[in-house]
C-alpha cells in the first residue's frame, strides 16, 4: 500500500505537516501563525527551490504553493511534486485569473485558493485534502471487499484500485472522487455535487477543479482517455460511473 | 436620384438650357427654311403662269370661242401642272381641280391679281395659283376677258424637304440634349463624388469611426471643406484618444491599486484569524479594537476583491466560461451554500437548460437574493421562467419598493439607495457586478417595482450565453 499511496495519502496522525511555499513575508508569516494556531506544524519557505529542497529533508502531509514566485514558479514547482509523486497541493493564487488557475489545475494541484484568503478556508481546504488521502482504512475492520467494474477493482477498505491486476496508483482527491462516483454507478452527480462533497467547498466553487481532476483519474483508469468508459461525462449534469 | 438632390437640379438646369437653345437655333432655321422653300416654289410657279399666260396673249375676240378655253388650259398643263380653265359658266381643263379652288381665291384673282394658296388634297399639299386674262382690243387697249385660269401643282417634293428640315432639327436638339444630359452628370458627378464622401465620412465619424478621412481633391470649394472636415476629425480623434488615455489611465491605476492592495491584505487577513482567537481574551477597548480591525479588513478584503472583478469588466479581460447547465440546480446550490433555501420562496422548474457561466450566474443570484434579503422584507421569492430563447429570474421582495429617483441608479457603482444609511455589509459594488455579469452573458438586469410593493429585479438572459 505504501508504495501505491506515498506519505501524502497516509493516515495523519496528531499534527499535519504543512510546507507553505510563498515569496511574501508578511504571508508566510501571517499563515504560519494562523495554520500554527489550528494545529498545523508548518514549515514556510521562500522560493519554489528551497521547497523542493524541503521536500526531500522533512516530507509534508500537504504543500501550500503560491503560484507567483522568483525563480521556479509555482507552476513548475507543482509539475515536479506530481512528478514525484501524489503529494497534496493546494496552490495560492493572488490573481484569480482563469488562465493561472487553469494552468494550476493542469500542473496537477488539487485545489486552489485565491489571496487574500481567511486562515480558516484555507485551512478547511487543507483538512477537506487530508481528510481525503486519510480515509480511514483503520476504520473499516470488515475483511477486503473487492467491488469489480469491468477491469477496474476498487477495494473501498484498504483504499487500492487496480486494473486488471496491477494496483493503480491514485493521489487522494482521484481516489475520492473514483469512490464517490462508484458508490452510484450509472448515477449522475453534478459538478457542484462532487465539488461540495469530494473538495467540501463551502461556497459555489469553480467546476474546473473537477473536470481537472477527472481528466488526471481518465488519464490513469481509462484504456482511452478521449473515450472513457468510467468516468463519462453528461452534458449538462456533470459525472457518471458507468454504465459499463 | 433624390427629387430634390442636387443631381436632379443640375440635370434640369443644363436640359433646359439645351432645349431653349435648340428650339431657338433649330427652330429658327426651320422656320426661315421652310419659308424659303415655299416662297421660292410660289414665285416659280406663279411666274411659270405668268410666262405662259404672256405667251397666250392675245388671246382672241370675246366671248372666246369654245377651243380658246381648251386652248389654253392645254397650253398651261404639262407633266407637273394641271389646269383649268373657267370663263363664265364654261370652263376647260381637270374639272377635279375645282374642288381646290377656294371662295377667298376666285375672289382675289376676280379683282385682277395673280393670287395664289396653298391647299390640303387628300393628303398631299398642293398650290392653286390663279390669274385672270386680259385681251387686247382692237383699238390697242387690254381689258379684263373674264377668262380665268387656275393651275395647281404637287408640293410634295417640297414638303420631303421641309420635313427632312423639322427631322434633322429634332435630331440636333436630342442629341444636343443627350450630350447635355451627360454633361450635367459629369458635372453633377463631379460635385457629387466630394459631398458623398464627406456625407459617408461624416457618417463614420458619427458611428465613432474617429479614423474616418476624406481625399482633397484639388483646390476649390470642396476641397477646403474636406480639409476642414479632415482637420476636425483630427482634432476629434486626438480628443476623444486623449480622454481615453486618461481613463484607461485611471482604471488601470485603479486596478493595480487594487492588486497593490491583496499582498498586505492577504497578511493582514490571515493574522485576523490569529487575533480572533485572542480578541475575546483581551480586556475592554483593546478586545473592541481588536474585532473591529478583524472585521474591517474582511470589508476591507471584500470591497478589493469587488473592484478587482469591476476592474476586470472595464478592461474587457472578463472572460465566458459556459457549460450546459441546468439553470434551477445553479440557483438552488447557490441558495444552498449561502444557508438562504429556508428564507427564500422559489418557483424554479428544473429542466431549463442554458449553456452560461455557472460561477456568474451564482454572483447574479447572491448578489440579487443578498440585496433582497438585506433591504427589503421577506418573503423573497424567486421565479424562474422560459420564452424562446431567453430566461427570465424575477426575484421580488416584500419591503417598500424602490424610490422613483433611486430606480435608474440601482446598477451605479458605490450608489447608496439612502445616503444617510449606514453600509449595510456591502461592498457597493455587488449589483453593479451582477449587471456586469448579465450583459457579459448578452442579457439584461432590470430592476422596478411590483405591482403589490416590493422591488423586483428581472434578469433576463439568452438560453446560449454570448461574449457582450
Amino acid at each position: 500500500m505504501d508504495e501505491r499511496i506515498p506519505s501524502g495519502a497516509a493516515i495523519v496522525v496528531g499534527m499535519p505537516r504543512v510546507l507553505l511555499i510563498e515569496d511574501d513575508q508578511a504571508v508566510r508569516d501571517g499563515l504560519s501563525m494562523a495554520l500554527g494556531g489550528r494545529g498545523h506544524a508548518v514549515d514556510a519557505v521562500a522560493t519554489g527551490e528551497e521547497g523542493l529542497a524541503r521536500l526531500a529533508s522533512r516530507p509534508p502531509d500537504i504543500v501550500v504553493l503560491d503560484l507567483m514566485l522568483p525563480g521556479l514558479d509555482g507552476f513548475e514547482v507543482c509539475r515536479r511534486i506530481r512528478a514525484a509523486g501524489d503529494l497534496p497541493i493546494i496552490m495560492l493564487t493572488a490573481r484569480n485569473e482563469d488562465i493561472d488557475v487553469v494552468a494550476g489545475l493542469a500542473a496537477g494541484a488539487d485545489d486552489y485558493v485565491v489571496k487574500p484568503a481567511r486562515a480558516q478556508v484555507l485551512e478547511a481546504r487543507i483538512r477537506a485534502v487530508l481528510r481525503r488521502s486519510g480515509q480511514p482504512a483503520a476504520a473499516a475492520p470488515t475483511p477486503a471487499e473487492i467491488e469489480r467494474h469491468g477491469d477496474l477493482g476498487i477495494d473501498r477498505a484498504a483504499l487500492t484500485v487496480t486494473k486488471g491486476d496491477k494496483p493503480v496508483a491514485l493521489a487522494p482527491t482521484e481516489l475520492r472522487l473514483l469512490l464517490e462516483l462508484s458508490q452510484v454507478p450509472g448515477r449522475v452527480l453534478s459538478r457542484q455535487y462532487l465539488l461540495e462533497s469530494v473538495w467540501e467547498h463551502g461556497y459555489f466553487g469553480d467546476s474546473r477543479v473537477v473536470d481537472a481532476c477527472v481528466q488526471r483519474l481518465r488519464a490513469k483508469i481509462e484504456d482511452d482517455s478521449s473515450a472513457p468508459v468510467y468516468v463519462q461525462t453528461v452534458r449538462g449534469f456533470g459525472y457518471r460511473f458507468g454504465p459499463l | 436620384m433624390k427629387l430634390g438632390g442636387l443631381r436632379t437640379r443640375l440635370l434640369l438646369a443644363f436640359s433646359l438650357l439645351v432645349v431653349i437653345t435648340a428650339a431657338t437655333v433649330a427652330g429658327g432655321a426651320y422656320v426661315q427654311s421652310r419659308t424659303v422653300i415655299l416662297q421660292q416654289a410660289q414665285d416659280a410657279t406663279a411666274r411659270v403662269l405668268v410666262d405662259k399666260a404672256t405667251a397666250l396673249f392675245p388671246l382672241g375676240p370675246l366671248p372666246p370661242a369654245d377651243g380658246t378655253l381648251s386652248r389654253i388650259s392645254g397650253e398651261l398643263s404639262d407633266r407637273d401642272l394641271s389646269s383649268l380653265v373657267l370663263y363664265e359658266d364654261k370652263s376647260s381643263g381637270n374639272e377635279q381641280m375645282r374642288a381646290l379652288i377656294s371662295p377667298e381665291l376666285r375672289e382675289r384673282v376676280r379683282s385682277g391679281n395673280v393670287a395664289w394658296q396653298r391647299v390640303d388634297s387628300r393628303g398631299t399639299p398642293m398650290l392653286v395659283v390663279g390669274t385672270r386674262f386680259t385681251v387686247l382690243l382692237p383699238g390697242g387697249q387690254q381689258r379684263d376677258s373674264g377668262i380665268e385660269a387656275y393651275i395647281a401643282r404637287s408640293m410634295a417634293p417640297e414638303a420631303k424637304s421641309i420635313d427632312e428640315l423639322a427631322t434633322r432639327a429634332w435630331l440636333i436638339g436630342g442629341v444636343a440634349l443627350v450630350f447635355a444630359i451627360g454633361l450635367a452628370l459629369l458635372a453633377a458627378r463631379g460635385v457629387l463624388r466630394p459631398v458623398r464622401e464627406l456625407g459617408d465620412a461624416a457618417r463614420r465619424l458619427g458611428k465613432g469611426d474617429l479614423r474616418a478621412r476624406i481625399s482633397v481633391r484639388g483646390s476649390d470649394e470642396l476641397a477646403g471643406v474636406a480639409r476642414t472636415f479632415n482637420e476636425t476629425a483630427e482634432a476629434l480623434e486626438r480628443h476623444v484618444g486623449e480622454l481615453e488615455r486618461m481613463e484607461a489611465d485611471a482604471r488601470r491605476f485603479v486596478a493595480d491599486v487594487s492588486h497593490e492592495l491583496r499582498t498586505p491584505l492577504a497578511a493582514m487577513t490571515a493574522v485576523a484569524d490569529v487575533l480572533e482567537q485572542e480578541a475575546s481574551k483581551l480586556p475592554g477597548d483593546a478586545g473592541r479594537a481588536a474585532k473591529m480591525s478583524i472585521e474591517e479588513t474582511h470589508n476591507l478584503t471584500r470591497l478589493v476583491n469587488d473592484l478587482i472583478e469591476v476592474s476586470r469588466f472595464d478592461a474587457g479581460a472578463a472572460a465566458l466560461a459556459p457549460e450546459e447547465v441546468d439553470v434551477a440546480e445553479v440557483i438552488t446550490a447557490s441558495l444552498r451554500i449561502r444557508g438562504w433555501t429556508g428564507e427564500v420562496e422559489g418557483d424554479l422548474p428544473s429542466g431549463i437548460f442554458a449553456e452560461w457561466d455557472p460561477r456568474r450566474v451564482d454572483v447574479i443570484v447572491a448578489n440579487l437574493v443578498g440585496n433582497a434579503l438585506r433591504h427589503g422584507e421577506k418573503p423573497v421569492a424567486l421565479r424562474l421562467s422560459e420564452a424562446g430563447e431567453w430566461i427570465t429570474l424575477e426575484v421580488s421582495d416584500r419591503g417598500p419598493g424602490l424610490a422613483p429617483e433611486v430606480l435608474p441608479h440601482v446598477f451605479d457603482r458605490f450608489y447608496k439607495a439612502d445616503s444617510a444609511r449606514a453600509r449595510s455589509g456591502g461592498s457597493g459594488l455587488g449589483l453593479a457586478i451582477a449587471w456586469e455579469n448579465a450583459r457579459l452573458h448578452g442579457g439584461t438586469l432590470s430592476a422596478a417595482n411590483g405591482v403589490d410593493g416590493g422591488a423586483v429585479f428581472t434578469l433576463r438572459l439568452p438560453r446560449l450565453g454570448v461574449t457582450a
